[in-house]
């Protein structure tokens, strides 16, 4: 069995400390899956090891088969800042990212309007990126990734930025789109509930250094209910795995 | 006094001078600025040069501009150059060390390989940056116009300035500083004008 991604065996260390250790994963085509941890737990570097921006130290990590050695369009990563360019229309912002690729600037235009269009954009095309407010501007980052058809999209906490309302609109946006694109994803996010809310498998992680402590397969049902028993099931299986299930805590305390 | 025309041919003269030596001076400041803020390890060699040459006032340079480039407009030009370059390049480099690099990993994910990075990311990434120097350098270089007149030239407003100290015709001396003065603010409003240009080309709004 072939995966999309496979992770083995890789550390990666920053001079003399080290903040992976022996992380093996894989992710196959079509999934989707979070990467769950404390900050500092090495999450955000597993992901860039990932997409070919830092190197791992030992071990290897392989996209459809081929090492990863640097960056490419087959795997993108989505920022929490969005990482557009504000001097350029948001139509221009989905435009750059083929313009590498797609010679044609009809071909280029038709197809990031059909992106835009899909994360419900189109009427801002000719906006700038500062005209909008977060969460369309990580739409607009979600329709430049989708535009280039990735084998893989990585996304950086690309929701910690939003409030709460904005959030919950996004990721029901990002369901559909990946179920129609059949888009596979890897998130690395420390929200919970966007973790069980999202993905097919929680990998979860622990720190120094950051290891793999549990993979949890969400098995429930899409669409997915926040306030239904289930869901609560696995949070519940998470906040234990990260010691906030206190149950036997002392219920004395003084002030 | 001189209203009969030659003071507008003085002024022609002098704005030819002007833009000239301060746009050879913008296009190359900016690109080595470009390439310098890129690479820290050629940074690393210009800068102390750089640092050197910089507190050196144009004027000094003046015995071999025109041993170079003999006289007439060109030290006038070369010295206007001068005083734009450093401004210009040393804004330019520090707004290319400084770019986000948010934009860069995204160029470097998306293959945007050069000269389009340069272009399309680093350049306008820059910008706001780089307006700083342009804006900075006009009033420098413009300072230097009567100085680079004073060489050899037998035209300009500079020219007009020490021509008539000669003759002590000082309130002809007057009337030159205050026109230089006038026709300093209004380039300094006209970069002003294609800085916001620019911007809005940009997105940048202000």
């Amino acid at each position: 069995m072939t995966s999309l991604v496979d992770v083995q065996q890789m550390s990666k260390s920053f001079q003399s400390h080290q903040v992976l250790s022996e992380i093996s994963l894989s992710i196959e085509k079509g999934e989707f899956v979070s990467i769950l941890g404390e900050s500092g737990c090495g999450k955000s570097t597993l992901l860039n090891v990932i997409g070919g921006f830092e190197a791992p130290t030992s071990g290897a990590v392989h996209l459809d088969e081929k090492p990863v050695e640097r960056p490419s369009r087959r795997a993108i990563m989505l920022f929490q800042h969005y990482g557009l360019l504000p001097w350029r229309t948001v139509q221009k912002n989905v435009e750059f990212a083929l313009e590498a690729e797609v010679p044609s600037k009809e071909e280029r235009r038709a197809r990031a309007e059909q992106y835009l269009e899909l994360v419900g954009l189109a009427s801002s095309a000719s906006q700038f990126p500062s005209q909008l407010s977060g969460g369309m501007q990580q739409r607009v980052a979600i329709a430049r990734a989708l535009a280039i058809q990735p084998e893989l999209i990585l996304m950086d906490e690309p929701f910690a930025a939003l409030d709460t309302f904005n959030r919950y609109h996004l990721q029901d946006e990002l369901l559909r789109i990946q179920q129609q694109e059949e888009t596979t994803i890897a998130l690395v996010t420390h929200d919970i509930d966007e973790a069980v809310y999202l993905s097919d498998r929680i990998i979860i992680m622990d720190r120094n250094p950051g290891t793999i402590q549990k993979t949890i397969n969400i098995t429930l049902p899409r669409p997915r209910d926040r306030s239904h028993g289930d869901f609560q099931y696995f949070r519940k299986l998470i906040f234990d795995t990260f010691h906030f299930g206190r149950t036997e805590i002392d219920s004395d305390y003084h002030i | 006094m001189t209203l009969d025309g030659t003071l507008f041919e003085h002024m022609v003269v002098s704005l030819y001078r002007f833009f000239t030596g301060y746009g050879l001076a913008v296009v190359v400041a900016i690109v080595l600025g470009l390439i310098l803020g890129r690479s820290p390890r050629l940074w690393g060699v210009a800068d102390p040069i750089v640092q050197v040459l910089r507190p050196v006032a144009p004027v000094a340079w003046t015995p071999f501009i025109v041993l170079w480039f003999g006289i007439g407009s060109m030290p006038a030009i070369v010295i206007i150059f001068i005083a734009a370059f450093f401004p210009v390049l040393l804004s330019t480099v520090s707004a290319v060390k400084k770019v986000d690099a948010t934009y860069l990993k995204l160029a470097e994910n998306l293959e945007v390989r050069q000269p389009a990075l340069m272009y399309k990311v680093i350049l306008p990434a820059a910008f706001p940056g780089i307006a700083n120097g342009l804006h900075l350098a006009v009033g420098t270089a413009w300072i230097f116009l009567v100085a680079g007149e004073m060489v050899g030239a037998q035209s300009g407003l500079g020219y007009l300035i020490i021509d008539a100290r000669n003759a002590l015709d000082l309130d002809l001396v007057l009337a030159g500083i205050v026109f230089i003065g006038v026709l300093g603010l209004a380039i300094d409003k006209l970069i002003g004008l294609f800085e916001t240009w620019v911007g809005k080309q940009w997105g940048f709004n202000r």
